[in-house]
């Protein structure tokens, strides 16, 4: 396929309009991965007394600070609980997601678009305001609910998990739902008429259709679940169980910015995306090889 | 058609959904109107009489530095998204209506973007920021927000369906230049789907907390998410200044509640239906 009816002119033009985009790529995107890459892999060695200038010096070490993060017993013990809490968040937030969109999309419901707007709600609330507003509703000075401590050691993860669940859950509806109008209504009439439940249509025929957007809403969940940052520093004031810690992110900027060590915090974070990459590509493996499989 | 019976079931797990979501809305909006005194004494779900006092004190505070982060974060939002969508409506275009080398190439390299998570960025966008001696600058949070790699794909895929072959055919041969094509005829086109691009990034460094949080130092430069954490920090030990952090939650989603419910058709994920619906 050729198109030259522009001549040269019409060459320079795309790349021309790309060029702010790929200026920003460059910048703020491979520059700054470039610089973490080049952070992880150096330290500062200390000579003599590590007095006057030129004592401290940026040497290469290879490996041995990513070996060093992936070992360290610290960063574990945050990967173990943003597991769990991830699991959790992943778990309860797609599924009510998926649940309250079929419902919407469902005939037989009433105040469909009140509650539509108020589900999409919290997503006009900023996390730092959504884990104020849980963890002033937690604190047992002002909580309605009494006989239970929301941020004792035992509970804290589940109050974090309420938080990004009640914050998601809006936004990952309105995608599926979205996906859900876009089906043409033909397409479960012939199963109405044949008298199948609303129930049975969801099931066999809305949800298989949903699976790619089911797929995209888990991969962005995953990404962003991982990189838990915003709920727990802003419930720590509140309480004494969330540790500085708490979260692989935490950490780094714990690292980067408390005990100032850039290596660390670097090495760290290529940890942290290694593992959301492969947790992310490694889900669509999963998900695609078993797609095929039923298509078959 | 046929009947349609209203199931007692399905709309009783939406209204609880809704409630679920209200709730702490709610609490905030009740919380926000009692004295420091009647927040711990009246129950939860009745008003108070403190409203107008806690709003002036929250104006006297630090100079009304509250209303100083409010405009910060529409500086922030505002400038970034609409820099954020001209960037990826401009780009969107290219990528959907010409066909030059290297354009898959281009296309996933910056798609790819969506993947790498914004720990790898932020902190080393902080060291270099302030290795030019920018870190704490309005620039430092404006600049690295404008490039999003989702938008870049949604413009894309909304040019290819809202902008028609044959009109720009039409303008070569009436020889027209391809920046004019771009801003007569496109861009025009590709307001609606703009204008939804817009809201969700506004939403998205409206909401931004890490990236603000690790660049700024100057509590006079702050959005209202690092803003209200640093008054969450200074306050959860003193009671006393609860009414003022609760009442600064409240002011701060007021914006972003109008302006999703004044632009309802516009909150749309899917924008391959070219035209929208209402």
């Amino acid at each position: 396929m050729h198109r030259r009816h522009g001549g040269a002119r019409l060459s320079a033009a795309p790349y021309l309009f790309l060029a702010p985009a790929i200026v920003l790529f460059i910048l703020f995107l491979a520059v700054p991965i470039g610089y973490t890459v080049h952070l992880a892999l150096r330290r500062t060695r200390v000579s003599g007394l590590g007095l006057g200038k030129g004592s401290r010096r940026e040497v290469f070490v290879g490996l041995d600070n990513l070996r060093a993060a992936v070992t360290d017993d610290e960063l574990w013990a945050g990967w173990l609980r943003v597991l769990g809490y991830g699991t959790l968040v992943l778990v309860v937030m797609l599924g009510l997601a998926l649940l309250f969109a079929l419902l919407l999309d469902s005939a037989h419901v009433r105040l469909a678009r009140f509650s539509r707007i108020a589900i999409f709600l919290p997503y006009a609330v900023p996390g730092v305001v959504a884990s104020l507003l849980w963890g002033f509703l937690y604190l047992p000075s002002l909580t309605p609910i009494g006989g239970i401590d929301f941020l004792s050691a035992s509970a804290v993860t589940y109050s974090m998990a309420n938080v990004a669940v009640w914050g998601g859950t809006g936004f990952n509806m309105l995608v599926l739902y979205t996906n859900l109008r876009a089906i043409p209504r033909s397409y479960y009439e012939a199963a109405r008429m044949d008298g199948a439940s609303e129930l049975a249509i969801a099931l066999r025929v809305k949800i298989p259709i949903l699976v790619p957007a089911i797929i995209l809403t888990t991969v962005f969940s995953i990404i962003a679940t991982i990189q838990v940052f915003t709920e727990p520093t802003t419930l720590r004031p509140l309480t004494n169980t969330i540790s500085s810690t708490w979260s692989p992110l935490m950490k780094v900027y714990r690292d980067a910015f408390v005990t100032g060590d850039l290596y660390s915090a670097a090495a760290t974070s290529l940890v942290i995306a290694a593992v959301s990459l492969v947790l992310s590509f490694g889900f669509l493996r999963v998900v695609r090889g078993r797609a095929f499989g039923e298509g078959r | 058609m046929n009947r349609r019976p209203v199931g007692a079931l399905p709309t009783g797990l939406l209204v609880l959904g809704a409630i679920y979501c209200l709730l702490p809305v709610s609490w905030v909006l009740i919380s926000a109107s009692k004295s420091p005194g009647e927040l711990f004494t009246l129950g939860t779900l009745t008003p108070g009489s403190g409203l107008l006092e806690n709003v002036r004190e929250l104006n006297a505070y630090r100079d009304g530095v509250f209303w100083r982060w409010m405009l910060n974060s529409v500086v922030y939002a505002g400038g970034g998204a609409l820099l954020s969508t001209l960037v990826s409506a401009v780009s969107g275009f290219a990528l959907a209506k010409y066909r030059f080398p290297g354009r898959n190439l281009i296309f996933n390299v910056l798609i790819g973007g969506i993947l790498v998570p914004s720990v790898v960025l932020a902190v080393p966008q902080y060291l270099l920021f302030s290795k030019i001696g920018m870190a704490d600058t309005y620039w430092a949070v404006l600049l690295p927000q404008i490039l999003h790699p989702y938008s870049i794909y949604l413009a894309r895929v909304y040019a290819s369906a809202a902008v028609p072959d044959s009109l720009l055919e039409a303008g070569r041969i009436d020889g027209a230049s391809e920046r004019r094509l771009l801003g007569r005829v496109a861009l025009p086109l590709m307001v609606p789907g703009m204008v939804t691009i817009f809201l969700f990034q506004f939403v998205a460094i409206w909401n931004n907390f890490l990236l603000p949080f690790l660049m700024l130092g100057d509590d006079g430069k702050f959005p209202l998410t690092v803003g209200l954490y640093s008054l969450l920090a200074a306050g959860a030990n003193q009671p006393s200044l609860y009414n003022l952090i609760i009442t600064g939650a409240l002011l701060s989603i007021i914006p972003l509640i109008a302006l999703f419910l004044t632009m309802q058709r516009y909150w749309r994920t899917d924008l391959s239906g070219g035209a929208l619906k209402g």
